[in-house]
């Protein structure tokens, strides 16, 4: 194997006899990194969280330096919000709930640190709606550290409050888009607010400031603490610095989440070194690699990377380098498709998820979703017409960048990428 | 202005603030100056163009879910060291965003730059004008928002002409009973939540939400909660489609074959401003008509429906003379005569009159003139209070109870027990009601048997028609013109919609004819002769003419206030 992991966030996860009380996350040197932190000035932490370069591991890879720096605690006189996004909804992505039910005391420390950072005094955990069992351990672990004087008043003698609080989704998508989640918490309808103005971090939850961060950035932030944000920027490669969760599915022999240090392997090391290979020796045909919303690269095409050509398997795994290539990094969810597989079936099967979880605010999304879905079921149940390959990119082009949230592009972007890149496959339906 | 100038909502994107600065913005390749922070769909409108919207609407919160007001925005562009970056012309230079941007949510800034008409622009309205109506169940023929639906208008305009749909259409519930006066069809919804931020903002009643998601989305009312609310038919008004028609319209009439007329609402003494909606001689809907300074875009259910009397079997329809069942009719010619006659031995003393607030100023005036003319001392009208509810609805039900007082007309009913103690004493023989029913206002029909001459005119049977001598059939506030001065002091015009029934006459005409009868000619032949004595007359009208008063009033100001009754 020319690669192999380096776990940090996934570091006791899995081991013989780790478990997620909060005795053994202590046995393991837990809240030792909160503890010598807290006697530290927040902008320090702040400081270092810059440093270490650490992009979102949500979706967008947004620079979690700035997004923090976006709000000045010295200058809000409204209390600062934050909110860890634990709406894990993406298709194909399946690492928080790995954290959640396996570690969620280093989420914990990671959130106290970032509350404590950023002058929070109230947090909330999104959880979705379909993790009973993750929002059951979290309620625990969040009263093993209450009782414990690492949440509550006064933390450890530090002077500093801070809570945190579990609430849980009603089952929808769209809670994982951050101002949805905010209109679900405030127990609305969760429809993703406009932007402008709702930002999160000027109008975010109760109309105050709010840092909505996901899960695997919020453990990070303890790792850089550990190791110092210079250090932590190391890791990984300039500008996708760290590590990074991968959960790869599909036709792979060994599906499952792996850890890697970002833009240290390609995605061909992934499949066959991480990854067993694809099933039955089968050729791989196409893969997703950031969640179902990620555009689809196709395996026999040449990709251009710094003025290199290559081909899908050399692609590294990173931010800037999967966005070169035309698509996202995303949730970090990698989905293989193989040979043997119906291209229009597997977008079939996209396309009635977000047909199905479209909130139905806005008029592209709300009517587009579902008529691509329904053009896709007429075409894999023998109804194609010689039109119907057209007809659903114009569709996916008429909803993506006119839509109140992402869920535009996320709905869309399969579309857009499964009909460009596999035409004739498209095309084939309507002469069978 | 008025005191409820425009205060009443909680948004008037429309109105930007006093002294609001001018900012340059490049608006279609043209540079204009328009007020900073108004929203481009408001900035467009002041350029004689139109945005085509949905669910923007200037007195509700944004809520940018329709998408039909996209364009493409542009920022100037910068210098290294952050100034403006000048083009040949000496205006900034510009940077289109590719992304095209909602111009409702959208406020005007410095530099900026507005494109309506790109090719990305037009193709935006095109897909989502395609995308609205894939599953819409273009019922037009049978839908009452014909002729004045956004669907069929912005279609014409923006949309394709064929559809590429041929999937089955989602199926959602119909003929949903929301209220009381309400019908929704799920259908026809366009999910604007127009009416969803009208009863949560302006009526405080949140009684409406979505329910269901993605393209299956609909329009409810929460469970066990109705749209019942007094303001409830204002959200058909601003229902862009037909998804919520009003009951008391529905089916009765196509749009088109309304004839419209402006004047105002004289259910209470806002004086809310209306469109009738009439089609041969049949009144079928009123609607509000915006003026800030009286109801901006609204009026109350009741107001709004209190149209149907006029069109009842009570409606008194030719001049009667004679005594109780022994009434006949007459010709006006002869009625006016024999009234003439019948009180010509009576002297002022002798005679009182009850008028209405309801009457217009220009009535008021001549009741006035005629009662100095008789030498009547007891004159007076009937108030009626309501409960007002600090949106519309006045706590004075008369429309016109400040124009009674300017005329002198109006003593707050404080000598309405006078004259049915005159009555009952014997010491007043004559009574003329004008416009009430004095059985109402603390007559019994014994008090009105001792008159020797008791004259009625209105426009329905009451019980003092039945009882009266001369009963004059009179005209509702959608059959003659006139004036109204409202509480908040604000002079206000009506106009004929249609014409009385029967023989009903104006009664500004009929007052100078019963003038004429008695005392002789007085060179007024018009309702323009009227105002125009009047306005010579009354220091508070000096000035003015009905034209003056235009569609929108004049506002007399405070000094319109009526004096404190005595």
């Amino acid at each position: 194997m020319a690669v192999s992991e380096r776990r940090i966030i996934l570091k006791h996860i899995d081991e013989e006899g780790y478990s997620n009380d909060y005795a053994c996350y202590v046995k393991h040197g837990g809240y030792e990194v909160l503890k010598a932190a807290l006697k530290k000035d927040p902008a320090l932490i702040r400081e270092e969280v810059k440093k270490s370069g650490l992009r979102g591991r949500g979706g967008a890879g947004f620079s979690c330096g700035m997004k923090w720096s976006f709000i000045d605690p010295k200058k809000t006189e409204k209390p600062i919000y934050l909110i860890c996004n634990a709406d894990e909804s993406e298709p194909g992505t399946f690492k928080d709930r790995q954290i959640i039910h396996k570690d969620p005391h280093q989420l914990l420390e990671g959130m106290i640190l970032a509350c404590f950072a950023n002058n929070v005094h109230l947090a909330y955990i999104y959880i979705r709606g379909e993790f009973p069992e993750g929002a059951r351990i979290l309620e625990r672990a969040l009263a093993d550290a209450r009782a414990n004087n690492l949440l509550g008043k006064n933390i450890q003698g530090t002077g500093f409050d801070v809570d945190i609080f579990v609430n849980r989704g009603a089952g929808a998508y769209i809670c994982g888009e951050e101002t949805g989640l905010i209109e679900s918490l405030e127990g609305k309808r969760p429809y993703p607010r406009m932007k402008p103005p709702y930002f999160p971090a000027v109008l975010g939850v109760y109309m105050s400031p709010t840092i909505v961060n996901n899960v695997e950035t919020l453990c990070n932030v303890k790792h850089i603490m550990e190791m110092g944000g210079e250090a932590y920027s190391k890791l990984g490669t300039p500008n996708n610095t760290g590590t990074r969760l991968l959960c790869v599915s599909g036709d792979v022999n060994k599906p499952g989440y792996y850890e890697f240090e970002v833009g240290k392997l390609t995605l061909g090391e992934l499949i066959h070194d991480v990854c067993g290979g694809v099933r039955n020796g089968n050729k791989i045909k196409a893969i997703i690699p950031g969640g179902s919303s990620a555009k689809v690269l196709r395996a026999d095409k040449k990709y251009k990377l710094k003025d290199k050509e290559i081909g899908i398997e050399e692609i590294p795994m990173d931010f800037d380098s999967l966005m070169a290539v035309g698509t996202m990094s995303g949730s970090g969810g990698v989905i293989v498709i193989d040979e043997t597989r119906d291209i229009v079936e597997c977008l079939a099967n996209i396309s009635s998820f977000y047909a199905h979880e479209s909130c139905g605010q806005c008029t592209p999304c709300r009517e587009g979703s579902l008529w691509m879905k329904k053009i896709l079921d007429r075409m894999t149940s023998g109804q194609a017409r010689p039109q119907d390959t057209d007809l659903l990119a114009s569709v996916a082009d008429n909803i993506a960048g006119r839509t109140v949230c992402p869920f535009g592009e996320a709905s869309s972007w399969p579309v857009q990428s499964f009909v460009g890149n596999f035409r004739e496959d498209f095309e084939a339906k309507a002469k069978a | 202005m008025s005191a409820i100038k425009h205060e009443m909502n909680s948004f008037n994107h429309d109105v930007p603030a006093d002294e609001t600065k001018l900012v340059n913005v490049n608006y279609n390749g043209k540079w204009i100056q328009v007020p900073a922070g108004l929203n481009v769909v408001e900035v467009t409108k002041r350029q004689g163009d139109f945005m085509p919207h949905y669910c923007y609407h200037p007195k509700l919160s944004i809520s940018g879910n329709c998408r039909m007001c996209l364009f493409e925005m542009g920022m100037p562009k910068r210098n290294p060291d952050k100034s403006v970056m000048m083009g040949e012309d000496g205006k900034p230079e510009l940077m289109w965003i590719p992304k095209p941007i909602i111009g409702c949510a959208t406020p005007v800034s410095e530099g900026m730059g507005i494109r309506t008409e790109s090719p990305l622009a037009k193709e935006c309205r095109k897909s989502v004008m395609e995308f609205l109506l894939i599953n819409h169940p273009l019922d037009c023929p049978i839908c009452d928002q014909a002729g004045e639906c956004k669907l069929q208008e912005y279609s014409s305009e923006y949309g394709a002409g064929e559809s590429r749909f041929v999937e089955e259409k989602v199926k959602k519930p119909k003929n949903v009973d929301l209220g009381e006066r309400i019908v929704l069809d799920d259908e026809r919804c366009v999910l604007c939540a127009r009416c969803i931020r009208f009863s949560k903002e302006m009526v405080k009643d949140d009684v409406l939400g979505f329910v269901d998601r993605g393209s299956h989305s609909k329009l409810a009312a929460h469970p066990g909660k109705r749209l019942d609310n007094a303001y409830s038919l204002n959200t058909v008004d601003i229902c862009p489609v037909g998804a919520l028609t009003s009951k008391d319209f529905r089916f009765k009439m196509r749009v088109w074959f309304l004839k419209e007329t402006n004047s105002i609402c004289t259910t209470c003494g806002t004086g809310c401003n209306v469109v009738i909606g009439e089609r041969n001689n049949v009144i079928h809907r009123l609607t509000p008509r915006h003026n800030e300074a009286v109801n901006s875009m609204w009026m109350c259910d009741y107001g709004r429906l209190n149209f149907h009397y006029m069109f009842l079997e009570d409606r008194l329809q030719l001049p009667q003379v004679g005594k109780g069942r022994a009434k006949f009719p007459a010709d006006w010619k002869a009625a006016f005569q024999q009234f003439g006659e019948s009180i010509a031995g009576y002297k002022g003393e002798q005679i009182a009159m009850v008028a209405s607030a309801r009457m217009t100023n220009e009535e008021l005036y001549l009741a006035k003139k005629w009662a100095d003319e008789l030498g009547v001392k007891q004159i007076d009208v009937v108030p009626r209070k309501a409960e007002g509810d600090g949106f519309l609805r006045s706590e004075d039900a008369n429309p016109n109870s400040r124009g009674a007082s300017l005329l002198g007309v109006s003593q707050n009913g404080s000598k309405l027990k006078e004259i049915v103690e005159g009555v009952r004493s014997g010491s007043l023989k004559v009574l003329i009601a004008l416009h009430e029913d004095v059985c109402e206002a603390g007559f019994t029909e014994e008090d009105l048997d001792k008159l020797d001459v008791l004259l009625a005119s209105g426009i329905l049977k009451n019980r003092t028609t039945a009882k009266a001598d001369f009963v004059f059939p009179g005209c509702a506030f959608a059959e003659k013109r006139g004036s109204m001065v409202n509480v908040h002091g604000r002079l206000q015009r009506l106009n004929r919609a249609i014409q009385g029934p029967g023989k009903a006459m104006e009664d500004w005409e009929m007052l100078c004819r019963l003038r004429e009868a008695t005392s002789g000619g007085n060179g007024l032949h018009t309702i323009e002769d009227v105002f125009r004595s009047m306005a010579a007359d009354v220091k508070m009208f000096e000035g003015l003419s009905l034209s003056k008063i235009g569609d929108l009033g004049v506002d007399l100001g405070s000094e319109s206030e009526p004096p404190i009754a005595g």
